[in-house]
């Protein structure tokens, strides 16, 4: 077996030293009766392994085999080729989480340089390690409001937020005696600033708008935090895209006091849902709250810079059922391609692709417009993505295209919604091709 | 540089390859007019349909830098860190094994990392049955009924663990108020019994470091929901008396749920589903060797048993009958979700790889496992103290008790680790072993590795009597010397700002 190195011989002469009979002998403590061989194949080599996974991978319509258009939280956003392959090194992929800082400095600072990147981004002061994903990174924002704001139980949210970000919100809040109002979108499909602003009250410690909102409509993120504000809740801004963050008003600067979402768009693959890169950043007076890891900067026993984990009272191995969180390792891999991605594009290159994104989304918009059958229902700013309303349900529509090599958008009905509709998202990896294509298959499909 | 390396005597090699000691932040090294990207010119009309008060200016503080500085940032940047592939990383409960990286290629192929969970099912067919064979490949390994692969890591599996537990007992009536889980557990425990809305009960260990019967018999009652139990336990004792733990929890209508964060020292040789244990989670980071990346991504699939089938997180993959795979969302009884789309699903491309790779003969990562981790034991049994003497699985737990009589502690060692090219083991954890040394040399590290760790270890413990000194300033040969950890939380700082070096929140 080639991953392990230990010999025959070698074994014995361990076997000796400890004093056992055998390697059996080792396992007396697990009581026979629940002692079992499964029932597996037999070993693959790596030959095998490719040819499986190879055959697998081969059903699956992808990115670079079709005109792809997906979003709905997860884009086909440029990686640069040093992102991932920087990821190969054994000093990244094989190192864990940097609790002892002396042998952990390359990861340590590559930590501050993502917050630092994020913190830039949403305008905030400060960011953490990074979480899972944009889900749990909202439940995490929303839980760190009810800490800051203490003694209120309600969680206003908009329907502009992603459909499975509130699923997941109502998973985790299920059993702690939170609520959760949901505020509708107005018929323009944005936040309906009245109903928003009459749902915050006393006993509301966050407010919760996405922009770009799940159907991509851009949103002024003043109208959350101005009512949460006014009633002394947190405002919570969502971003699902961030490719977004170079183009738009920036959460702090809009008002919000803690920003949260889905970094993937920023240098990370779309990896079929995961692994992909939550973050979180907040105002400085909140940042003791802050859930998960956090890099800080000190020095070392000679006085040079230097960096390490910081604030761990907060966490779960300190403070068990107390912690701000139960999350105990970051995104580790993810937010480093992330920095690599970030540093590469910069300043000026996260402000291209964003323009790119919002052109070409603008291009293909038109383009469908001008189908006979279909309209776009939400006619407000978008940035990259759009809603779509076709003559007939969408899902068959997308299925047929698909069969096409177009994977033309995301039905409505995968959350439940109106069945003729479907988004479509666009980003500097389309070329103007494979809108034309896409449009005119509209009017054929 | 040249100065320090030429007070240390440097070798040829050394003024080659000159390891790197600190490296500037990458906005340091940042520039006016250099660019570290292209992108083909936009090839429709450049237009920005979005009224100004909505837009933002330019991003103040981002970096202006080349791909090759870039390249030579963050190539500078790993080499400060230590990895497996470097030598033994015994950090104990962390499992830190060889990744293999047929497992780094596969998950790559454009069929599934440039794959989206949303396109078409029809169009998905090979993505869908890799999940649905790694959920067989784990309900065989198991002995449970069916298998989650959401949860993005460890932590996430347990809460969605105790959700569904919780789940079932409401729908029989009541949910309880009470998880009891071992003083030795770690520390992610508690924490998702309480986000489940639980009050925890903490239960002291026994002598042999493992659940006291009596205690549980004590604690056990109708209003514990679950019994959560790492097996075998954080200090590598293997719960034996664990049949009769089930029956106690059994018998007050609670469930047993099993931490499997330590599932390698016994994968492949026994079962979870015959021990009683009605939900584990497992890391496939740890037990199925995907990389841990600097700290995550994980991903904690969790195991039930048929009884609370109905209340795992949705959607699962299923297989139809005419041999085509779909998403079920249609799970009325469902927890919900704890996040979006599918899961860290690169990860099951990794852990399905690896675990195709050992197939009906993956019961060796156990007993590898087993085997070295009382290599080290017998190596050190005499040289540092063992609070619990209990048959040891995976891992071993000593602790600084002999050192600490010339003032040295688990700390210290761990430092001085280093100098002798090793990462420190997990020290501090379990907590009810003071000064603990946990260490998990895992079944990936051949003799040659364990016998040169061992010398270390022994060569430390006798620098605690002659030469304390050399200890408590450990390390000597890291890139930096040891790290002010209470002054970074004194002083926050945070992250970089624009035009300044280093100004941080306060």
């Amino acid at each position: 077996m080639k991953f392990l190195p230990v010999s025959e011989n070698d074994r014995a002469e361990m076997l000796r030293a400890i004093g056992a009979p055998s390697v059996e002998a080792l396992f007396a403590s697990i009581p026979e009766p629940v002692r079992r061989e499964p029932v597996l194949p037999d070993p693959l080599s790596e030959i095998e392994i490719r040819r499986l996974m190879g055959s697998l991978a081969a059903k699956n319509a992808n990115a670079r085999d079709s005109a792809f258009f997906l979003g709905a939280g997860l884009y086909n956003h440029y990686v640069s080729a040093i992102a991932d392959q920087m990821l190969y090194r054994a000093e990244w992929l094989t190192s864990y989480t940097p609790y002892q800082p002396e042998v952990s400095q390359g990861t340590l600072q590559s930590i501050f340089e993502f917050q630092t990147h994020i913190c830039l981004l949403t305008g905030l002061d400060v960011a953490n390690a990074s979480l899972y994903e944009g889900a749990s990174a909202l439940v995490e924002a929303l839980l760190m409001a009810e800490r800051v704001v203490r003694g209120r139980r309600r969680a206003v949210l908009s329907r502009s937020i992603h459909p499975e970000y509130r699923e997941t919100v109502r998973t985790y809040f299920a059993n702690l005696g939170l609520e959760i109002v949901e505020v509708p979108l107005s018929p323009a499909g944005t936040t309906d600033a009245a109903a928003l602003e009459a749902a915050v009250d006393d006993a509301t410690f966050a407010v919760a708008v996405q922009s770009p909102n799940f159907y991509g409509m851009v949103e002024d993120w003043a109208a959350g935090s101005s009512a949460a504000r006014r009633r002394g809740a947190l405002s919570v801004a969502v971003v699902a895209e961030a490719a977004s963050l170079a183009l738009l008003v920036p959460p702090g600067a809009g008002g919000a006091d803690i920003a949260c979402g889905e970094a993937q768009s920023l240098g990370v693959p779309m990896h079929n849902g995961g692994p992909i890169l939550g973050f979180l950043s907040c105002r400085a007076e909140h940042q003791r709250q802050i859930p998960g890891r956090l890099a800080g900067q000190t020095h070392d026993a000679e006085g040079r810079r230097a960096f390490c984990l910081t604030l761990s009272t907060r966490e779960q191995h300190i403070r068990r059922e107390k912690a701000t969180s139960n999350i105990c390792t970051n995104q580790g891999l993810m937010a480093l391609a992330s920095n690599i991605h970030m540093s590469l594009l910069g300043k000026h290159g996260m402000r291209e692709v964003a323009l790119q994104s919002h052109a070409k989304a603008e291009y293909l918009k038109g383009e469908i417009a001008k189908r006979p059958g279909y309209r776009l229902p939400y006619p407000g700013p978008t940035f990259n993505e759009f809603l779509v309303e076709a003559p007939e349900p969408a899902a068959g529509l997308l299925a047929r295209l698909a069969g096409r090599g177009i994977l033309a958008g995301v039905p409505l009905s995968r959350f439940g919604g109106e069945e003729n509709r479907f988004l479509v998202a666009v980003t500097e990896m389309n070329t103007r091709e494979e809108m034309d294509r896409l449009a005119a298959a509209l009017g054929e499909a | 540089m040249s100065v320090e390396l030429e007070e240390k005597g440097a070798s040829l090699g050394d003024r080659l390859h000159p390891e790197p000691r600190s490296e500037p932040l990458v906005f340091e090294r940042s520039g006016e007019g250099k660019v570290g990207y292209s992108l083909p010119p936009l090839d429709v009309p450049a237009i920005v349909a979005i009224p100004q008060s909505l837009l933002r200016r330019e991003i103040e503080g981002e970096t202006e830098i080349s791909e090759v500085e870039v390249a030579r940032h963050f190539t500078r940047l790993s080499r400060l860190n230590f990895s497996i592939d470097q030598a033994l990383y015994p950090l104990g409960s962390c499992t830190m094994k060889h990744n293999p990286r047929t497992n780094e290629e596969v998950a790559r192929l454009p069929g599934f990392a440039a794959a989206h969970p949303l396109a078409p099912e029809e169009v998905s067919q090979g993505a869908l049955e890799l999940a649905w064979r790694l959920e067989q490949v784990l309900i065989e390994l198991t002995g449970l009924s069916r298998v989650t692969l959401q949860p993005s890591a460890g932590a996430q599996g347990e809460l969605a663990g105790i959700l569904m537990i919780r789940a079932a007992l409401a729908r029989d009536g009541n949910p309880r108020r009470l998880v009891l889980i071992p003083d030795s557990a770690h520390g992610t425990n508690p924490a998702s019994a309480h986000f489940a809305g639980y009050k925890v009960r903490e239960l002291k260990s026994n002598a042999r470091g493992t659940l006291d019967l009596h205690v549980l018999d004590e604690a056990m009652t109708e209003d514990v929901a679950a019994l959560m139990l790492t097996v075998p336990n954080t200090l590598g004792i293997f719960e034996n008396q664990i049949l009769e733990v089930a029956r106690v929890v059994h018998a007050k209508g609670g469930y047993l749920y099993c931490d499997g964060a330590n599932f390698n020292s016994f994968v492949g040789v026994a079962k979870p589903g015959l021990m009683g244990i009605d939900v584990m989670h497992m890391n496939l980071h740890k037990t199925f060797s995907t990389p841990h990346g600097g700290g995550g991504p994980g991903s904690g699939p969790v195991a039930v048993t048929a009884k609370l089938a109905p209340y795992l997180p949705r959607p699962t993959v299923e297989r139809r009958p005419d041999g085509t795979f779909a998403l079920d969302y249609d799970r009325p009884d469902s927890i919900g979700r704890l996040r979006t789309f599918l899961g860290n699903y690169g990860m099951f491309v990794r852990a399905l790889a690896y675990i195709c790779a050992y197939g009906n003969r993956i019961g060796e990562v156990a007993r590898g496992a087993v085997l070295n981790a009382n290599y080290i034991r017998a190596g050190l049994t005499g040289v540092y103290h063992l609070k619990y003497d209990a048959p040891s699985m995976h891992e071993v737990v000593f602790s600084d008790k002999k050192q600490a009589e010339s003032g040295i502690q688990a700390m210290d060692i761990a430092k001085r680790l280093m100098d002798y090219g090793f990462h420190p083991p997990t020290i501090s954890f379990p907590l009810i072993v003071h000064g603990a040394l946990m260490i998990e040399p895992t079944e990936t590290e051949g003799k040659a590795g364990l016998d040169a760790f061992l010398s270390a270890m022994r060569a430390i413990a006798r620098e605690a009597e002659e030469d304390p000194e050399i200890i408590r300033k450990a390390p000597h040969t890291t890139p930096v010397r040891r790290v002010d950890e209470v002054a970074a939380a004194r002083n926050l700082v945070l992250r970089w700002r624009p035009g300044g070096a280093g100004g941080g929140a306060r």
